[in-house]
């Protein structure tokens, strides 16, 4: 599998602040990385900053083999980066075909179209008039991820799913992933929710204090080493993850 | 009959009014900027349209197909050359940018065209009126209100229905959002201000075809069209022709109680609605 994102050592820093320390991370074309950490960890300053909403201010985030470091948000979109933000950001006065259809303003072609999105998100067909300030959680975070599908990314990234979800309707929204990794899209999902992140992810990296301080296959690492990173306690093999 | 006649007269002078005021409303609605230069750019129309038939003996009606492009392109180089680098400093500035530029422009008016009065003739049509049922009713005037109603009836259906109108209210609900779309949202408030300035210019030529106009008389359409927005509603099209027509039957009918409370009479409604009502008749159903 041909490396498709590739964020090599990359600072990001908001004013003072150092967001993140010398990240490194590859995602392989096709696979599904799975990010995760407590509050605080960075995760959602890495996403903003491979979207292109931050800028780092050390390291090169590379794309398909080249550089977009410097590239606006706007074109990396085009070039197939998605990302669903954290809270959602769903255009409140536009109706849920809307927001879809906004999802597709950069005309990428790809599987993703008004129907497939549907498909994959029934209780979005039903809701399609309905405006986005008027959703639910869950109906916000299943539209936000069809908007995001709408651009057809060759790069999905998720930020914080099951945010502020029940478990039913997390369980609902994660069902719909298969579906999308099935299509060839690579997704980057950063997560608090360490059993969903455990099920979908082909690799797990987890973040501490804008540290990586654990990666795996998702299969190879169990639950106790992901807790102990998660919490930056001793891990299994004597290492201070902190 | 009188009154009648009063009331007719004030929806005709109030579409005059929606479509100097839907530019207004278009640039409030999708970047929040209350531009001051509106009334400038729209006797700057009128004066362009004037040369125009001057040097070139143009009939003035087709003045408008070179107006309204060239000023949709000042607008869209006014928004990334000014406005685009004074949002960035906060809500404030681009306002303040904008009263700038009206200063400047009214005055370059007056160097360019000196502060005599003008007017773009159209011959008979300014006289011209039909019968309905005793009334008499002006053409000009008619046709000004079937164009001001079709300006915005037109926008919207631009703002509802196209990709790029849906870019531009997606854009407005949440710009950082909107660039995850794909949209290039300086691109975008360019383009919207672009169409709105379209608008003022349109707007412009007929005013000058209706009545004497001056390097500043801008600041009085700034106001009429401020106050239709206002009554209207913020950010809502069709709350700005409600607005423009609500205007126009304050001035006619307040004149007909006495000519000189004509203007009086639309400001004492502006302040009655932004007293009890200030949010606007028609305000937006949504607010993002």
């Amino acid at each position: 599998m041909s490396v498709l994102l590739e964020v090599d050592a990359i600072d990001v820093a908001y004013g003072d602040f150092r967001a993140l320390h010398g990240i490194t991370l590859t995602v392989a074309e096709g696979e599904t990385l799975a990010v995760i950490g407590a509050n605080g960890a960075g995760k959602s300053t890495l996403l903003k900053t491979i979207a292109g909403l931050l800028r780092p201010s050390a390291g090169q985030i590379r794309f398909d083999g080249h550089n977009v470091s410097h590239t606006p948000a706007h074109r990396r979109v085009r070039e197939g980066i998605a990302l669903t933000p954290e809270g959602r950001r769903i255009f409140a006065s536009l109706t849920v075909e809307e927001n879809l259809r906004v999802g597709a303003h950069g005309r990428r072609p790809g599987p993703w179209n008004l129907q497939t999105v549907y498909d994959a998100f029934p209780l979005l067909a039903e809701k399609r008039t309905r405006r986005g300030a008027h959703l639910s959680g869950g109906e916000q975070q299943a539209t936000a991820i069809g908007r995001a599908l709408m651009s057809n990314p060759r790069l999905l990234l998720l930020d914080e799913v099951s945010l502020g979800l029940a478990p039913v309707v997390i369980a609902d929204i994660y069902k719909a992933l298969p579906a999308i990794a099935e299509k060839g899209t690579t997704v980057l999902v950063v997560e608090q929710d360490l059993t969903q992140a455990l099920t979908v992810a082909d690799r797990v990296q987890c973040l501490l204090e804008g540290r990586t301080v654990l990666e795996g296959a998702a299969a190879d690492v169990t639950r106790e080493q992901v807790q102990a990173a998660y919490f930056g306690v001793e891990t299994a093999d004597g290492r201070e993850a902190g | 009959m009188d009154w009648i006649n009063a009331v007719l007269q004030g929806v005709l002078l109030g579409g005059q009014y929606a479509l100097l005021a839907c530019g207004l409303s278009l640039i409030f609605g999708v970047m929040r900027i209350v531009n001051l230069a509106h009334g400038v750019l729209a006797v700057a129309s009128a004066y362009l349209a004037l040369w125009l038939v001057q040097q070139t003996g143009m009939p003035s009606f087709l003045t408008i197909v070179v107006v309204i492009p060239v000023l949709a392109a000042v607008g869209y180089a006014i928004q990334r050359g000014l406005f685009n680098p004074a949002l960035r400093h906060g809500e404030l500035s681009p306002l303040l940018v904008s009263f700038g530029l009206a200063v400047i422009g009214a005055n370059l008016l007056q160097e360019i065209f000196t502060a005599d009065s003008r007017k773009i003739s159209i011959g008979d049509l300014s006289t011209s009126s039909v019968e309905l049922g005793g009334l008499r009713l002006g053409v000009f005037s008619l046709l000004t209100l079937v164009v001001a109603v079709a300006v915005i009836v037109g926008l919207q259906l631009y703002l509802s229905h196209t990709r790029i109108g849906r870019a531009m209210r997606a854009t407005r609900d949440d710009p950082e959002a909107a660039t995850l779309m794909g949209i290039d949202e300086r691109h975008m408030y360019a383009l919207a201000t672009a169409i709105a300035i379209g608008t003022v210019a349109l707007a412009g030529v007929f005013l000058g075809m209706s009545t004497q106009f001056s390097p500043t008389y801008g600041d009085l359409v700034l106001i009429f069209a401020f106050e239709a927005v206002i009554i209207g509603g913020l950010g809502s099209l069709w709350g700005t022709l409600l607005g423009g027509l609500v205007l126009g039957v304050a001035q006619t009918v307040g004149a007909q109680i006495d000519p000189a409370y004509g203007v009086l009479a639309g400001h004492l409604v502006f302040l009655v609605v932004l007293l009890f009502r200030p949010q606007g008749l028609l305000p937006k159903a949504v607010v993002a």
